[in-house]
């Protein structure tokens, strides 16, 4: 079972990289979804908000229309109202101050060859890895 | 308008293509982080999914300069790392660990996550517009590492 999921990752991941190239090939845009929504809400993507909700619109209103799919998906999302609230200000502050997140840094700056994008990234999964192990396997709250 | 239309789309694709990789599932991702437990390694293959795409794009754009609707192509930053590259990442990291959510899917899944996926979007976005200023209060003076826009 495990390897359909394999198959399902990459073609969706196909899929991500498509979006990507044609935001950039079109509207010249790198497809970071923090930054495009962090852009609207702190002000500073003023000059372009048009294409940011846009963007945004698609990325919020479309999945619920491929229903059969999006339905049968359990995202699996913790109730812990605390963990929510920590991670959701670590993810917004750091993606924020880190001008980047998986989409921006992972997936456009890596495939453009970027240092900045890589040690991002490597610095993402690296944090992410040593606080699942911390509590999963050691703490056991998540 | 034609701006909003291929804006709208690319959305549009990036939400499907979380949906269909499995991304929007936030154990499969923390899965993936969890080198010490039953690791996951679906992240990888998606990816690698999608760096191929983008990396013809990118020397596609490279080599035009302006993308089709005259935007020029968004300039290589200077390859420095900086501090906040590397602070904000860990602290990203952190909560992306913590309950398996990345901005994208957690917009992409906004109608499936409920209540707690609402919680989580309203802290992050209270985080985003308090970002500019923290940078600011956090910033010792004459150092400009933690001023810069980048």
């Amino acid at each position: 079972m495990l390897e359909q999921d394999w198959i399902w990752g990459f073609v969706g991941g196909l899929m991500i990289g498509g979006a990507g190239a044609l935001f950039l090939l079109m509207n010249g845009r790198i497809m970071g979804a923090s930054g495009i929504v962090g852009g609207l809400v702190d002000g500073s993507g003023r000059s372009n908000w048009g294409e940011r909700l846009a963007f945004l619109a698609g990325l919020i209103l479309f999945p619920p229309l491929l229903v059969g799919l999006y339905d049968h998906v359990d995202t699996r999302l913790t109730d812990n109202i605390w963990l929510l609230v920590v991670a959701g200000l670590l993810v917004g502050f750091g993606t924020r101050l880190a001008n980047g997140c998986t989409s921006g840094h992972g997936v456009c700056g890596i495939s453009r060859l970027s240092w900045r994008g890589m040690a991002a990234t490597i610095a993402y999964i690296a944090a992410g890895g040593v606080v699942v192990l911390l509590f999963r396997h050691w703490l056991g709250v998540i | 308008m034609k701006r909003m239309v291929f804006s709208a789309l690319s959305g549009a694709l990036f939400g499907a293509g979380l949906l269909v990789s499995g991304m929007v599932d936030t154990v499969k991702v923390q899965g993936w982080l969890d080198v010490f437990g039953a690791w996951d390694p679906t992240l990888a293959f998606v990816m690698g999914g999608a760096i191929l795409p983008m990396a013809i794009a990118w020397q596609v754009a490279e080599r035009r300069k302006t993308a089709v609707l005259g935007t020029p192509i968004p300039d290589r930053l200077p390859q420095k790392l900086d501090r906040n590259l590397i602070l904000g990442s860990v602290l990203f990291g952190a909560g992306w660990g913590l309950v398996g959510l990345c901005p994208g899917p957690a917009f992409a899944a906004a109608f499936l996550n409920g209540a707690s996926g609402l919680v989580f979007l309203v802290a992050m976005l209270a985080a985003m517009v308090a970002t500019p200023a923290l940078r600011r209060a956090l910033t010792p003076k004459g150092d400009t590492a933690w001023t810069s826009a980048r």
